[in-house]
């Protein structure tokens, strides 16, 4: 089936464009893009990590290293370089990218709990040695020179045009999570998942397989961190590898639904929207993290396929609309 | 050379393996001629799956050689393995539960010897699934097949590769009378599309009527080799056998 016959990826665009043109409709403008795009940015990470978690079985709780590691980059160029965005941006997903082909050659021989703590370990060694790192600040981190915003017609409009690149970005990463689960190189995925073994015998290439999708799921956060970062205007380790974010982005993933398309856009939407009104209790405030791990017990234990997945098995004529 | 045979398809030559202290394979040695259906019997443990494992690239054998279409591919990794066209199947199957029938026989399709894109993957794996009768649970997904079913599909998704040798690995074991006829007949229809079968029975009787030739394995050694009739008279054999009284019966009772 040739993929723009597919309801399913309308479905999915249409979601993400929805999330996306929000705030050009709301009467806070300035208010609901930074809400937007902090839903944005969990669909891009959620939909990046989905590919390895979902796709493939390979739960990596460290991810946010490659969102990390592609924000210091992009940054760099920024401040010091003076690099236009968008340069930055594609610097970042290919420093992210290169970091995973050579990573992965090594930790994806590993399987199940051991992979997941090398990634942990490799999240908090990135922090460690960025500490360290004179060039990219040390522990202060760098701050944008104000004069870089000038360029795109002062703070105000930097925001905005940070914004419009998460929503071009994330729209780019849910097309991309969708070619990628329906052609052949999803299905060898998805193989390897089920059974690796089996998955040899048969002919696929795990370990080649494997690296490329670390890769693919690793070069969109190198992206996503670059953008977040040059709006943020400042980058410091703590921030950048926080391993929080990280566990959040697989409750995403778990909630809307690992190995579909759609599910880590639902699964975004909702846990931010959650996460929104727990913020604003000051009860909830300081406890969100293990609010988080309960949910991810809650949805482990009774919704193991997520919201899209009790969908599919509850209601089987949804099956041609939930990729 | 003319007037000599063809080049077996495959050559296994003095292949050894062990596990820790046991022996799992001494010396194995044998050729399969091209389109020939070969089973390869012994008692529980004696050593048939490990020969297949050394096959296909599970493992590599310590000594010997696998030779497959002229090539020696011992130590090759099982993927390498599958896409110079040979394909297997296992006594444990191993179904890809969280997919549907289909997208398993696709994937047969897409990765191993021919190597299709998903579309024609897919119109072969239509054909491979009501080839082997499961043409009506192509949707359902793996985990909810019956034992017989998964055999089938087990087989269904070695078959879509298209190999030139098809390894199975006790695909009858657990079958009932009828599914094992049935499945036998489906056997029998795969060589006659021209593609040369090793099969492993655990048991001897089922294999009688569909093999060219069987060999003998019993604690790692070969120790028989011959026609169906020959080997089930081969004194040897049958003292092999002796440690399972039920199994000897079931021998003579192939008879
Ligand atoms: N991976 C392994 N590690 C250790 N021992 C093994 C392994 N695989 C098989 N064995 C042993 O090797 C012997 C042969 O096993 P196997 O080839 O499975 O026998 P068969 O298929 O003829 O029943 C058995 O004693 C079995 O316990
Ligand atoms: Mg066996």
């Amino acid at each position: 089936m040739k993929p723009w016959r597919n309801p399913g990826l309308w479905l999915v665009l249409a979601l993400t464009v929805a999330i996306s043109v929000w705030p050009a409709l709301a009467s806070n403008k300035a208010y609901t893009r930074e809400v937007s795009f902090t839903i944005l940015k969990a669909v891009a990470l959620a939909s990046s990590l989905n590919i390895l978690l979902g796709y493939t079985g390979y739960v990596s709780f460290g991810h946010i290293v490659f969102y990390g590691m592609g924000g210091y980059v992009g940054f760099y160029l920024l401040d010091v370089h003076n690099a236009p965005l968008y340069v930055a941006v594609l610097a970042g997903g290919l420093a992210s990218g290169l970091i995973a082909f050579l990573l992965g050659r090594a930790i994806l021989r590993l399987r199940g709990a051991y992979f997941a703590l090398a990634t942990i370990g490799i999240n908090e060694a990135a922090r460690a040695f960025i500490k360290n790192f004179d060039l990219f600040g040390g522990p202060i981190g760098m701050s944008l020179n104000f004069n870089v915003y000038k360029s795109y017609g002062g703070p105000n409009q930097a925001l905005w045009i940070a914004f419009i690149s998460m929503a071009a970005l994330t729209l780019v990463i849910t097309v991309v999570s969708f070619l990628v689960k329906t052609s052949r190189f999803g299905l060898g995925l998805m193989a390897i998942r089920e059974n690796e073994d089996a998955a040899e015998v048969m002919g696929v290439v795990a370990p080649s397989s494997k690296t490329w999708a670390y890769v693919l799921s690793a070069i969109f956060p190198g992206m996503v961190g670059v953008l977040f970062f040059f709006k943020n205007g400042n980058i410091e380790p703590p921030d950048a590898f926080n391993l929080h974010q990280s566990i959040e982005t697989i409750v995403m993933v778990m909630l809307g639904g690992y190995g579909t398309v759609l599910g880590p856009v639902l699964g975004s939407a909702i846990y931010q929207r959650l996460r929104g009104l727990l913020l604003v209790s000051p009860l909830f405030k300081n406890i969100q993290l293990a609010v988080a791990g309960v949910l991810l017990l809650i949805i482990i234990l009774f919704m193991p396929a997520g919201v899209v997945g009790w969908l599919r098995s509850r209601f089987g004529a949804l099956r041609r609309v939930l990729e | 050379m003319t007037g000599q045979a063809q080049t077996p398809i495959l050559q296994i030559q003095a292949v050894s393996k062990h596990f820790g202290g046991l022996q799992a394979l001494s010396n194995v040695t044998f050729d399969l001629p091209e389109g020939q259906i070969l089973g390869l019997i012994g008692p529980n443990g004696a050593g048939k799956t490990t020969l297949f494992n050394c096959i296909n690239g599970i493992y590599p054998p310590e000594q010997g050689h696998v030779i497959f279409r002229g090539r020696d591919i011992t130590g090759w990794k099982p993927y390498r393995v599958a896409r110079t066209g040979l394909a297997r199947t296992h006594q444990i199957v191993q179904p890809l539960n969280e997919l549907t029938v289909l997208q398993n026989v696709i994937a047969g399709a897409s990765f191993g010897h021919e190597h299709h894109p998903l579309s024609q993957a897919r119109e072969i794996a239509d054909q491979v699934l009501t080839f082997v009768g499961l043409a009506e649970r192509r949707d359902a997904l793996a985990a909810k097949l019956n034992v017989a079913q998964k055999k089938r599909l087990e087989l269904a998704r070695a078959l879509a590769a298209r190999p030139y040798l098809l390894l199975l690995d006790e695909v009858l074991a657990g079958l009932n009378p009828t599914e094992i006829a049935e499945m036998v007949d489906v056997v029998r229809a795969i060589r006659d599309q021209g593609v040369t079968i090793l099969i492993i029975e655990h048991v001897m009787h089922a294999l009688m009527n569909v093999s060219d030739r069987v060999i003998v394995l019993d604690y790692g050694e070969q120790i028989a080799e011959g026609s169906p009739d020959e080997v089930a008279n081969d004194p040897k054999v049958i003292e092999a056998y002796l440690g399972d009284p039920k199994l000897a019966q079931q021998m003579m009772l192939a008879e």
